[in-house]
């Protein structure tokens, strides 16, 4: 248990450094490979919490996509910051202001595994309990998943491919019309 | 005991990384530290399995090597050719 908390503080101070370090660093892609690094630390940090499928989808998607898709953007505005100054005060306060209001939202929620949490009180324990029998599925988060929640993760899915596909035929457009400018 | 030990040394592995990530003074030192402290996840992710009594997830482990590649190609990629496509 002792252990555990100190993997985790090490961890957080480490994802707290890196992000500094993404503000700070001037060159666009070294920001983007630190939040690489970011991403990695925090699947780190999720499969500490016992979170493995989040920590999964964390790295798949933060250490994975967003990095191709960072670099992506990188490829149309260049990779050096434009100068300025370091902060940007305006945007500063806003992160700040936005910061200090989800840590007071956290002042609401139950104690870190509190087993009397509402969460844990409504449907959990049927899940725990039925979720065997009813879908024959061994594990219970893939069985909320992909079983009592099914409709929602299919249309979820839907909705993923949609945006995809709309994303390559509009940038599929820019790229046709650029080149038949160029003719 | 020897599990903790090992996770220490990872962690302590990866601060050094982030150092290199921080610091490098080339694009190429920042590409392999983002690849290093990748590898050192996969073991970390192990090793917690072993730490927490639940190693079960040892499997995830491995899925994690082959997401950590996809990055890496992508941004040398950019680097070499200033394009994806």
């Amino acid at each position: 248990m002792m252990t555990t908390l100190l993997i985790d503080v090490f961890l957080l101070c480490l994802l707290v450094i890196t992000a500094l370090g993404a503000v700070m660093v001037r060159s666009l892609l070294a920001a983007t490979l630190l939040l690489a690094i970011y991403s990695l630390l925090m699947a780190l940090v999720w499969v500490s919490l016992q979170a493995v499928d989040v920590a999964f989808t964390e790295a798949a998607v933060g250490g994975g996509i967003s990095t191709v898709l960072l670099i992506a953007t990188l490829v149309f505005v260049g990779r050096r910051e434009a100068p300025g100054p370091l902060i940007h005060w305006p945007s500063a306060a806003a992160v700040i202001i936005t910061g200090a209001v989800l840590i007071y939202g956290t002042f609401d929620m139950p104690r870190f595994g509190d087993p009397a949490a509402a969460p844990h009180q409504h449907v959990a324990p049927h899940y725990i309990a039925q979720s065997m029998n009813e879908t024959q599925v061994p594990n219970f988060v893939t069985a909320v998943l992909a079983s009592y929640r099914g409709y929602d993760t299919l249309f979820e899915t839907a909705v993923i491919y949609t945006a995809g596909l709309g994303l390559i035929l509009l940038l599929r457009g820019a790229r046709t019309r650029r080149r038949e400018r160029r003719r | 005991m020897m599990f903790v030990a090992a996770g220490a040394a990872v962690l302590v592995a990866i601060l050094l990384f982030l150092v290199r990530a921080l610091l490098g003074p080339t694009t190429f030192d920042r590409i392999l530290a983002v690849n290093a402290i990748g590898t050192k996840t996969v073991i970390f992710v192990a090793l917690l399995g072993f730490i927490a009594g639940r190693p079960e997830f040892l499997d995830i482990a491995l899925l994690y090597a082959l997401i950590n590649f996809i990055a890496t190609l992508a941004v040398l990629k950019f680097v070499e050719y200033r394009r994806l496509g």
